[in-house]
């Protein structure tokens, strides 16, 4: 019972893809010690990593493999012994078993007696099976973007191996990566530790050693530390609190090895510039961490991470260095912010011919002519059902709503783009309705995001993406399974999860129709946005798949009604009733094909030729469907459902007692007549054919 | 790019050199009124072909060597992968922060002129105007102290000597070149480095013709043209001569031009 440690000593990977290589590396440790067995009982893995090391320390690993028996059966017993004297056949197998012909053992079993062998496998030592597979599940881990660095390009990987340390308890395993040799040291903090190595005398002591070297290898324990002096630091100003930015710790946790916090100030002359711009150079180009005040507006103060720990002299100097850089970039975004002001948004949509969105389609010009078709035949139906919104101010929001592209701030800052639109439409008197809409153009940006807030910034949203997506199905770069280089599976998420949220009298069906897809166009987008619908339903929504299959299979056209049948129908699925329904309808469906296989014709008959049973279902469904198709309109599917359900007797009895494919062919025809209706006039809500039971 | 780096980086022959590169980039003018974006500015560009194992190490140290004391400054490796398309030309690397500001852009080349390189190189590349500001502690690099006068004190800054420049050559770039003739030099030389490099493969590819003769073609004189077109294609660019489909046809002809370049030199190496 030993423990053993691996670290891999490298220079800076990106932030980005230390968690998945740390997560990845345990990972194939984990998997290589279970399947050559060296892990007891007690086995535990954990993983580090910092900016400059990836390592795994397994606790509680078998010294070496146990032995093994094997038994190996060989030919039967009256091949290989002959009057006691053992044959070719027997010394055969005994040189193929590894063993003397004198340990051939007799196997009895149901087909006769055998000659067997009991092979006996010694464990391979862990240092020398470590030794040999490690290597491979290092070059093994995936990354985004590697490199080579030795002549001969012998191996790629993030970024130069300069280190390895490798040992099983105390001892050292002698591996080797790209060409170095594991030892049992490791390295400390550049600048706060140095060059002198860091021996590592157990594997247990790793951490504990490291973090006399200012190296803190737990991410979990960075993380901490860092968010406790973002508190600490923001205290210093009274009433402040620092902005939560789950993906900038992120970034500055596998940015450090040794994180401290300095809190800086900058000029309140900056505050006058829209915080989306004061946010995004402090957090995209700085990586600072905003404040606000108690009034939850942004403050004149920055918090930058720190790699290292510094006396308060060396505080001075670094948050002045920090300030000294982020006044440059507020100045150059005031510059641009100033600058494009000189040229309204009114004035730059020419230039937008200028700038192209596709190569093959043309023009964010173009596309703007293209948007407004498309944003007209949205307001018309919504006018068309009443809802009241401000028409022009869509429209005018469409025509600049790519206006900003070809901004200063815009080019600067490209993940800006919308909210500078609406932000200078705003400053240019072009009115709220038109500002709003211009600003929230991009989001929804996922499905957890939130739908712009206003209908024109709903129908702008929605005639920007079904363009895009009809225009790119058009030139037949639909995504393919593994490739989505447009986003177009994200605008349609968005299409879906806008038209879910607002309630927006549309469906899906006439958003592309005020696109003009038409033909194959027109088939393959309906079938791109109704598996976008089934992907809202069952993976965001989390409905059963099988009831979104229901759902879907009666209408996936009006996104709302879809999720208010399938609310209703995940209600009473569970029910003994609907579960016979169920399997009524399945019963009934898989009739039909027969029959339609066969070449049944179908035709009403004379109610006096049906059985009771036959003529009471017939009743019962005549009676009901026009109840059911009143609440379906009323969408009151709760109640229809249970309608529904209550025929449960009346279908039960008919199945029990009536033979469907009776011999009489008009009988016959009348019977399945009657199911045919039973299943069309009930399958409006959804096809119940789908739904799994038992 | 310098060609004392783009071609020496290309080929086996080892090669250690320090130089001051002057990097012009039209887009980044900002007519002498921004304290840390210029037009023009100076790099001291080094290149360590093979790359040393403890290059990292060195490059700390020669930031110690020029007065940084790294005990009182916070210092970040981030990701930062430099690619040149215009030269064919890419690697993997980082930008080395100092207290938020990029100090040093730090690169493996990867390929250069379109070919795998083997041994690579690192390429350092300091940021000699932002490092001076920061060592003198100035607010703009227009306050750098250039120099001294040794008998009277008086004090000559960046601004004195560059300040001009930047806003004359901002107006040229944003508003009087022409465009026109800018279009009309660029097909110039690049047609003149098509027939030289012509001319180059032919004498590589000549059986008779001597290692003297091969080595004699003035291949520093094409790549020279390919810069200027290089050059124009970024002038062009900031006057917004050029739109988004044209800007990849156009890197392609540069990046032509560059490849033909590396390979005619690889050839000329070996001869």
């Amino acid at each position: 019972m030993a423990d053993f440690l691996l670290e891999i000593g490298l220079e800076e990977v990106p932030a980005r893809m230390i968690a998945g290589a740390e997560a990845e590396l345990g990972k194939r440790v984990n998997d290589l010690l279970t399947r050559e067995r060296l892990l007891g009982p007690a086995a535990k893995v954990t993983s580090y990593s910092t900016p400059r090391r990836l390592a795994v320390l397994v606790e509680d690993v078998l010294a070496s493999q146990a032995d093994t028996e094997e038994k190996l059966t060989g030919p039967p017993w009256k091949v290989a012994f002959k009057d006691g004297a053992p044959t070719a056949a027997a010394e055969a197998f005994a040189k193929k078993a590894g063993v003397a012909v004198a340990a051939l053992e007799k196997v009895e079993s149901i087909k006769g007696e055998y000659v067997g062998a009991t092979v006996k496998r010694l464990g391979r030592a862990a240092a020398e099976l470590l030794a040999a597979e490690l290597p491979k599940e290092v070059a093994g881990i995936y990354w985004a973007k590697n490199m080579y660095w030795r002549a001969g390009k012998p191996e790629r990987f993030v970024r130069p191996v300069r280190w390895v340390m490798a040992v099983m308890d105390s001892s050292v395993v002698p591996l080797e990566l790209a060409g170095i040799a594991a030892g049992n040291a490791s390295r400390g903090h550049r600048v706060q530790h140095g060059e002198a190595p860091v021996v590592i005398d157990h594997a247990t002591h790793y951490a504990e050693a490291l973090q006399k070297a200012y190296v803190v290898a737990d991410v979990a324990k960075r993380r901490h530390s860092i968010r406790k002096a973002l508190d600490a630091e923001t205290r210093t100003v009274v009433g402040a609190r620092w902005r939560e930015d789950a993906a900038l710790i992120e970034t500055v946790v596998h940015l450090t090895e040794w994180p401290t916090v300095v809190l800086g100030d900058f000029e309140p002359v900056y505050l006058s510039l829209p915080e989306e711009v004061l946010v995004t150079v402090m957090r995209d180009h700085q990586k600072y961490f905003a404040v606000e005040g108690a009034d939850g507006k942004l403050a004149p103060h920055f918090l930058a991470v720190l790699n290292t720990q510094v006396d308060e002299e060396g505080r001075a100097i670094i948050r002045h260095g920090n300030a000294r850089v982020l006044r440059a970039r507020f100045k150059d975004a005031q510059f641009f912010w100033d600058f494009d002001q000189k040229t309204p948004l009114t004035e730059r949509v020419e230039s937008l011919k200028n700038v192209t969105f596709q190569k093959e389609l043309g023009s964010y010009y173009w596309k703007t002519q293209a948007n407004l078709a498309v944003a007209h035949g949205l307001a018309v139906t919504v006018k068309g059902a009443g809802i009241v919104f401000d028409e022009s101010a869509l429209l005018k929001a469409v025509e600049l709503a790519k206006a900003d592209l070809t901004t200063e701030l815009v080019k600067e800052f490209t993940e800006l783009q919308g909210v500078i639109g609406g932000l200078y439409a705003r400053e240019q008197g072009l009115g709220e309705r038109v500002a709003a809409a211009i600003y929230a153009q991009y989001t929804p940006a996922s499905t957890e995001d939130e739908i712009p807030p206003s209908i024109e910034g709903q129908l702008l949203g929605l005639a920007d993406r079904i363009q895009t997506i009809t225009a790119m199905f058009g030139i037949g770069s639909a995504p393919t399974g593994s490739k989505d280089p447009f986003a177009l599976r994200r605008a349609a998420n968005a299409i879906v999860k806008i038209l879910a949220d607002s309630g927006l009298p549309l469906t899906l069906s006439e958003v592309m129709q005020a696109s003009g897809a038409d033909g194959e166009n027109r088939e393959q987008v309906a079938a791109f946005l109704r598996e976008r619908l089934h992907f809202y339903l069952k993976d965001v929504l989390g409905y059963a798949y099988d009831v979104v299959n229901a759902v879907l299979a009666a209408d996936a056209n009006d996104v709302c009604d879809a999720m208010a049948r399938a609310e209703a129908l995940t209600a009473v699925r569970g029910s003994e009733d609907f579960a016979a329904i169920s399997a009524a309808f399945r019963r009934i469906k898989n009739i039909l094909r027969q029959a339609e296989e066969k070449g049944f014709t179908i035709a009403p008959a004379r109610s006096e030729t049906l059985s009771i049973e036959a003529r009471q279902l017939a009743d019962a469904a005549a009676a009901l469907a026009p109840e059911v198709a009143f609440r379906r309109q009323e969408r009151a599917y709760g109640e229809a459902l249970a309608m529904i359900a209550a025929l449960r007797p009346v279908v039960d009895a008919f199945f029990d007692k009536v033979m469907v494919l009776d011999p009489d062919p008009a009988v016959r025809g009348a019977h399945l007549g009657l199911i045919a209706s039973v299943l069309s006039g009930f399958s409006g809500i959804a096809d119940f054919s789908e739904i799994v039971t038992g | 790019m310098a060609p004392e780096t783009f071609l020496r980086v290309l080929g086996p022959k080892p090669y250690k050199v320090g130089y001051a590169q002057p990097s012009r980039r039209p887009a980044d003018g900002r007519y002498g009124e921004n304290p840390n974006r210029l037009f023009r500015h100076t790099q001291f560009q080094l290149i360590l072909k093979p790359p040393p194992v403890n290059v990292q190490e060195l490059y700390l140290q020669s930031l110690e060597a020029i007065g940084i004391d790294l005990s009182m400054h916070d210092l970040k490796f981030e990701e930062d992968n430099w690619e040149g398309p215009t030269v064919g030309a890419w690697g993997v690397g980082w930008q080395v922060m100092m207290d938020g500001m990029e100090i040093t852009q730090f690169t493996y080349f990867q390929q250069c002129g379109g070919l795998d390189l083997d041994p690579i190189c690192a390429e350092l590349t300091y940021g000699l105007e932002r490092l001076c500001a920061f060592m003198q502690d100035v607010d703009s690099v227009y306050d750098v102290v250039w120099a001294r006068d040794p008998d009277t004190g008086a004090v000559v800054t960046y601004g004195d000597v560059r300040l001009t420049e930047e806003l004359q050559y901002s107006v040229y770039n944003f508003e009087d070149a022409d465009i026109d003739r800018l279009w009309a030099h660029f097909d110039s030389y690049e047609a003149e480095a098509q027939a030289l490099l012509a001319k180059g493969n032919a004498v590589l590819a000549d059986e008779n013709a001597s290692p003297t003769e091969k080595r004699r073609f003035p291949l520093m004189s094409t790549y020279e043209l390919a810069l200027k077109c290089s050059n124009l294609f970024n002038l062009l660019d900031a006057r917004g001569a050029i739109s988004v489909t044209e800007r990849v046809g156009m890197i392609a002809r540069i990046r032509n031009l560059a490849v033909g370049v590396a390979k005619v030199y690889v050839g000329q190496q070996a001869s």
